[in-house]
């Protein structure tokens, strides 16, 4: 299972991404590889699940990237986070 | 780290502002005075909005401006900058904004620390109510201060 998480310059929003999902896959025992890029190099990447906020996931979509996309609207909301990455994994039958 | 960064010399709080491109010009302000960031810091961050919206608002009120190291970032500093009228950033339900930090990263691994201690204070409801409400800068440090 390899998890990206996506922002515009791949430093900032996702980096702080980063570290939630990595805590509530703790919490869900799943084992997964997380890192984090720009938007500009997610096309190519080979990913299980991108994650982003929702203008990020909207251009994700538009370039067609090979992976599930989560979309969080909200990055400070741990549950509605954890929410949203249970229905992936479990949809990709990690979980 | 937060408080190491957060000094009271990189912290405002405005009544309000005209539009959320002013709230970014005011929130790097502090910075361009110490000359840790280049005045072309603030153009790349407009620059990075127009091309891929607001997705630097990271959650309901909150937004952490940013652009890339070699978009003029001379020393790694923060500032916190309040609207307490708040602004829009066309963000959808994560508007009005009212706590902006500047983030400006001189690569890609030595602020770690400051965005783990700035995640947590984001989740923290209570205490981004607080400094949102501050009526002054030391109100502000006094919580910062706990991270």
């Amino acid at each position: 299972m390899k998890i990206m998480v996506v922002c515009g310059h791949g430093l900032g929003t996702s980096l702080m991404m980063e570290m939630s999902i990595k805590k509530i896959l703790q919490e869900l025992g799943v084992t997964a590889e997380v890192d984090h890029m720009d938007l500009g190099s997610a096309k190519g990447s080979n990913c299980d699940i991108f994650i982003g906020t929702s203008d990020i996931t909207e251009q994700l979509v538009a370039q067609g990237v090979d992976g599930k996309i989560v979309s969080l609207k909200n990055m400070v909301d741990k549950a509605a986070m954890k929410e949203s990455l249970s229905a992936a994994l479990q949809e990709l039958g990690a979980l | 780290m937060l408080k190491k960064l957060l000094t009271p010399d990189v912290i405002n709080i405005y009544e309000n502002v005209a539009d959320w491109k002013q709230a970014i010009e005011l929130a790097c302000a502090p910075l361009i005075k110490k000359n840790a960031i280049q005045p072309s810091y603030v153009e790349a961050i407009f620059r990075s909005h127009a091309e891929m919206g607001p997705y630097y608002v990271v959650g309901p009120g909150i937004a952490m401006p940013h652009a890339r190291p070699e978009d003029g970032v001379n020393q790694l500093s923060l500032s916190l900058t309040v609207i307490r009228e708040g602004v829009n950033f066309n963000a959808e339900e994560n508007d009005p904004v009212k706590l902006l930090v500047t983030l400006a990263a001189t690569d890609k691994d030595s602020h770690v620390d400051a965005i783990a201690q700035l995640a947590e204070l984001f989740m923290n409801e209570e205490h981004v109510k607080e400094i949102c409400r501050a009526q002054n800068v030391a109100q502000i440090i006094e919580i910062i201060e706990r991270y």
